[in-house]
């Protein structure tokens, strides 16, 4: 390997590093503003000036020089340092000084490289340069004058995000950044733009001027809007979520989070269920623990085990699934159903409900085809890393289903399973000299009637063309459930079962995407967080804890099974999912055994020793060929697949309740149309 | 005769227009003659001699010509053609010797593409005009077809080397003249440097091996070929060889455009070419020898200045463009340093931070000095602003937009500090830029 001396101290580094990489291996950290690992280089911001020997007399831009063998780079030399001097107060000349009112200051890169580089008092006696704001939708808030020009937003909209939206117009002092006709920014990832930015010009509209980062208690944990389980940080103020940034973590999110996931914190202190609520006389009244407990028991001991159902919602954690599965399975009750969808999973090997491939392992595929999926709304993190394999130019990326902008070229291939069938025939092109092959299917594809036939036949497609087969979920609670078996014992019913209106009662536990006037005269009880339609249809209401409220496992879609930490307590009397059916358990004479959420913890890995796995994801180590257990082959239907989600902002209670995502519903609808009608 | 070249000797022949600058009369004065002949010698013979002709690139940096051609790679790999561009961009202020060239002799420019492609093996050529040139580009582009009607370039032309041959005009923007930012905008994308490396040699036009060459390097590439590389490099200094367009402009009494021998004193170029200063020698002032971006040098050094690349250098100074600014002593040279601060404030893309702050910064305090509304001490913070922002940009036009007011101070400061003092004079209480800020 080849080696450089960094301020005389030697180090090895990877051919085709950059002066910057190599300077960092060796502990030295060298500012910057418009690098970052992840965009293009763009060398424009000079702040990472150094000194390389052999090289021109002048310093040179480290984020863009290639590193080469024997050189000699200096990082600390007085030509170093009065050249980053030189940089950080023309930087500063015409940057506003409003740090006390900028919500960006104390996490602010400018801020913090001034305090290196940066004189104590201004030499530039001009006036400063005024650059009006722009509009970026309802996310993103501009306060222009603080803008840099690193040009950061421009390459993250382009190159990760792929909307061309974003650009600097304009030359020398005059040039400003904007978006394309001054409209909302069209990407679910838009509001990593103000991540980038290394100052305070793009800040996150919602949250404006509510706090001081200082102020925050930062929690890592997992995020539940979609089935990635991407990495992120709960910052609480209090007993408020007050934002949610991302965490790296190369396998799922690298360092991005849509929008859905950052800004829905709004919606945890909205339509908040905070105490218990029992109906009578056709309204709902609060009540205490005991009252409703009683209710529910009393009920509960008076229906026959086959007429009471249970269903689990998008975003229950594992334990309280567990909980309420284990109490439920010894009253006897049979109907038991995790798939508010009804898609036709969980019945043959775990493979068979998994992104096998892994989401990194995209990356390494030459073919791609998505089955009644739309990606970039059912998991935008997802898209971005296909995109991001496809720019690479490798993969080619085939589409059966509803066709849409996923923001990379793909061949359509048809509408329905017929296309799919022509397909394993070995009809057309597109798998042609396809060495590494993947098949994602949808729920689109899956929650239908046929589904467990069209499971079979992407199966049989996975197995011709010696691809993975990869199940791509839109609910974070899904895997858990499938995996621990929340699904109809033999003789119970599913959730379109449950559905037809003839059950006594029915539990639901966060569900609140199913359609609850199908619920006939069954005595509901609603077990969640956010008055939504299956709260609006209760007869008892047994408050519990948002995801950033309990410690609770979540499985991904790639089968990854992950913790999530508290970061604020339960809402009033509220409480933590399982502890409600443990204290059920109880009040029913059928005591749960387990007192804390460590010992049910050890009972859910006994059970299910996937679940003891955090944090492993078996892979591609592929399932046996054939893909026994599969689905089941059957008749399919001619009904093109439909994508699930037709409104990526509004999939779940919390972000239903939250008027960011309500906003932005609206508002980027209106735009598109606006734009459609411009062009 | 006036000068130190003969006519015998001129490359361009037609630099005044009296004669036809199209194809018939471009024949009789030398143009497309042997061609042919030049071009069977094979592509080392052209690069070779190139080399051993001395000459250096005529856009102002005074790279070697043959030895950046020899840069390109030897070989067209599959997919990556190579290509010629010509920066036809000629925007610096006081040079106007591409746009003769262009107007009156545009098949030796011609001639020239071909020959320099052939020897780099690219079929295709780009003519980048600046957008100012509009009569340029007609003529150029009368010339062109001409060209192809008469099959000296084309598919199938008469020298079996296929050759295309495209001018595309540009939208008017000084930074197009850069390198890279003249390819970014060739290729449809806003006109801001690329950082190097990659070179253009390496990855250019299109992310192919390019080579970006001025109009006058490649105009001069048939004539030098024809008339053999040792009778160039008989003209001028070792190292600074050949004939060179100069252009005069300001207070001459006959301001022109002359071809002349390269390391030609400047006191003979303006007293025998141009009709000596206007009021005479001692009316002098101070010279900018080489367009707006080199620094200014004062009579004393007018006097053994000649105009090559070493000597002008030695004098931290530049030959540039050889575009000659001639100041008598009736020039404001602070407004007039002021006024090019103003062009380059103007002209910076914006892309990377020293320029884009730097320029406007250093603009508005040239400005107030200009009246006298500033602070002794602002001299030299002014002077250090121009360190900060020369060597550390992307593209030279941060070293560009520092050279003049360097040039300005190293001789002229107490010019400046008077024009300070007599401002302040009988305002006891102004405080330059206090007083501004208040305003």
């Amino acid at each position: 390997m080849p080696t450089a001396k960094v301020n005389g101290q030697e180090v090895e580094f990877e051919p085709g590093m950059t002066v910057l990489q190599v300077a960092e291996l060796a502990g030295e950290e060298i500012p910057r503003f418009c690098y970052h690992e992840r965009l293009s280089i763009a060398g424009n911001c000079r702040m990472c000036l150094v000194e390389v020997k052999p090289g021109p007399p002048k310093p040179q831009a480290s984020c863009a020089l290639p590193a080469a063998d024997k050189q000699e780079i200096f990082t600390n030399t007085p030509m170093v340092k009065k050249a980053r001097e030189g940089v950080m107060e023309f930087l500063l000349i015409n940057h506003p000084l409003d740090c006390p009112i900028c919500d960006q200051g104390g996490e602010c890169d400018l801020q913090d490289e001034a305090m290196g580089y940066g004189r104590d008092d201004s030499r530039y006696v001009e006036n400063k340069r005024a650059v009006e704001d722009k509009f970026l939708g309802p996310l993103i808030k501009t306060q222009m004058n603080r803008c840099i020009q690193c040009t950061r937003c421009v390459r993250l909209s382009t190159e990760i995000a792929g909307v061309s939206e974003m650009g600097m117009i304009s030359r020398g002092e005059d040039a400003e950044i904007t978006s394309y006709l001054e409209e909302a920014l069209t990407s679910e990832l838009s509001g990593n733009l103000a991540d980038v930015c290394p100052v305070g010009a793009l800040t996150h509209k919602p949250w404006a001027y509510n706090y001081r980062p200082w102020e925050l208690k930062k929690t890592e944990s997992i995020d539940v809007m979609d089935a990635l389980g991407s990495a992120i940080r709960v910052d609480a103020k209090g007993s408020q979520v007050m934002r949610i940034l991302p965490r790296v973590n190369e396998d799922i999110n690298e360092e991005w989070i849509s929008d859905k996931t950052r800004y829905v914190p709004d919606g945890l202190i909205r339509q908040r269920l905070d105490r218990p609520f029992i109906r009578v006389a056709g309204k709902l009244k609060p009540a205490t623990w005991a009252e409703a407990f009683a209710a529910v028991a009393g009920k509960l001991r008076a229906t026959a085990a086959d007429r009471i159902g249970v269903i689990a919602g998008d975003l229950q954690d594992a334990e309280s699934m567990k909980a309420a599965m284990d109490l439920f399975a010894s009253l006897g009750v049979k109907s038991l159903d995790c798939r508010q969808d009804g898609a036709k999973l969980g019945r043959g090997p775990r493979e068979s409900w998994l992104f096998n491939t892994t989401i990194a392992g995209i990356e390494g595929l030459d073919r791609l085809l998505l089955i009644g999926t739309n990606p970039r709304r059912e998991a935008p993190l997802l898209n971005a890393r296909i995109r991001k394999a496809w720019l690479k130019g490798k993969l080619n990326v085939g589409l059966i289903g509803e066709a849409a902008d996923l923001r990379y070229g793909f061949d359509y291939l048809g509408a329905g399973p017929a296309s799919l069938s022509k397909l394993v025939e070995g009809e057309g092109e597109f798998f042609k000299d396809g060495k590494a092959v993947g098949i994602v299917v949808g729920q689109g594809a899956l929650a239908r009637s046929d589904g467990a036939a069209v499971l079979n036949l992407a199966a049989r497609c996975a197995s011709t063309f010696g691809g993975t087969l990869n199940v791509l979920h839109t609910a974070a609670a899904r895997v858990g459930g499938l995996d621990m078996g929340f699904l109809p014992r033999s003789g119970g019913r599913d959730v379109a079962g449950m559905l037809k209106g003839d059950m006594d009662v029915v539990v639901l536990l966060g569900a609140d995407e199913i359609d609850t006037s199908a619920l006939g005269r069954a005595f509901v009880v609603y077990v969640g967080s956010h008055g939504d339609a299956g709260a609006n249809r209760a007869d008892v209401i047994l408050p519990g804890a948002a995801y950033v409220e309990k410690s609770g496992i979540y499985v991904n879609t790639e089968g990854r099974v992950q913790i999530a930490n508290r970061a604020t307590f339960p809402k009033g009397e509220a409480k933590e999912d399982w502890a409600i059916f443990r204290a059920l358990s109880e009040h029913l004479g059928a005591k749960l055994p387990y007192d804390s959420l460590e010992q049910l913890r050890a009972k859910l890995m006994a059970d299910h020793p996937t679940f003891g796995q955090v944090d492993y994801v078996a892979g591609t180590s592929r399932p046996a060929p054939g893909f026994a257990g599969f689905g089941e082959a059957g008749a399919l239907s001619d009904a093109p697949f439909s994508n699930p989600l037709t409104d990526f902002y509004l999939t779940n209670p919390i972000a239903r309740a939250s008027v960011t995502m309500a906003e932005c519903s609206s508002s980027l609808a209106a735009s598109h149309q606006r734009l459609e009608a411009a062009e | 005769m006036p000068g130190i070249l003969q006519d015998k000797d001129r490359i361009f022949t037609n630099l005044y227009g009296f004669k036809d600058p199209y194809l018939e009369g471009a024949k009789q004065r030398g143009a497309w003659n042997a061609t042919g002949d030049i071009l069977s010698c094979g592509r080392d013979w052209i690069i070779t001699n190139m080399k051993n002709s001395g000459l250096r690139g005529r856009g102002g940096a005074g790279f070697n010509t043959g030895l950046k051609w020899s840069f390109m790679p030897k070989t067209v790999t599959e997919g990556r053609p190579h290509y010629l561009v010509v920066n036809a961009d000629e925007s610096e202020p006081g040079t106007c010797k591409d746009r003769e060239i262009m107007r009156h002799d545009p098949h030796l420019f011609i001639e020239g593409c071909l020959i320099a492609s052939f020897a780099m093996q690219a079929h295709a050529c780009y003519i980048y005009i600046r957008g100012e040139y509009v009569r340029e580009r007609e003529v150029m582009e009368r010339a062109v077809a001409e060209a192809y009607a008469a099959k000296l370039i084309g598919e199938d032309n008469d020298f079996g080397y296929p050759f295309h041959l495209y001018i595309h005009h540009g939208g008017g923007a000084y930074i197009c003249g850069e390198e890279t930012a003249l390819l970014e905008s060739l290729e449809g994308k806003k006109g801001q440097p690329r950082l190097k490396p990659p070179f253009p040699a390496g990855a250019g036009l299109y992310g192919c091996p390019t080579t970006v060459n001025n109009v006058e390097s490649i105009a001069v590439v048939g004539t030098i070929l024809r008339r053999g590389a040792d009778w160039f490099a008989g003209f001028g200094r070792p190292n600074n060889t050949g004939t060179k367009l100069m252009c005069v402009s300001g207070h001459v009494n006959k301001p022109c455009n002359v071809e002349e021998a390269m390391s030609i004193p400047l006191k003979q170029l303006l007293e025998e070419h141009c009709g000596g200063v206007r009021g005479g020698w001692s009316n002098l002032k101070a010279v900018i020898p080489g367009g707006s971006s080199v620094p200014m040098i004062p009579i004393e050094q007018c006097e053994t200045a000649l105009m090559d690349f070493d000597s002008l250098r030695d004098l931290k100074s530049g030959l540039g463009t050889a575009a000659v600014i001639v100041m008598d002593r009736s020039t404001d040279l602070i407004r007039a340093i002021s006024r090019i601060s103003y062009f380059y404030k103007h002209e910076s893309c914006g892309q990377c931070t020293p320029c884009r702050e730097g320029t406007g910064w250093m603009w508005r305090v040239m400005e107030r000095m200009a009246n006298g509304q500033a602070e002794m001490r602002e001299i030299d913070m002014l002077l250090e602003v121009t360190t900060q922002v020369e060597g550390h940009t992307i593209c030279a036009l941060g070293d560009a937009a520092a050279w003049p007011i360097q040039g300005l101070f190293r001789h002229f400061r107490p010019e400046v500090e008077a024009r300070i003092s007599s401002y302040r004079t009988g305002k006891p209480h102004v405080q330059g830029a206090a007083l501004l800020a208040a305003e």
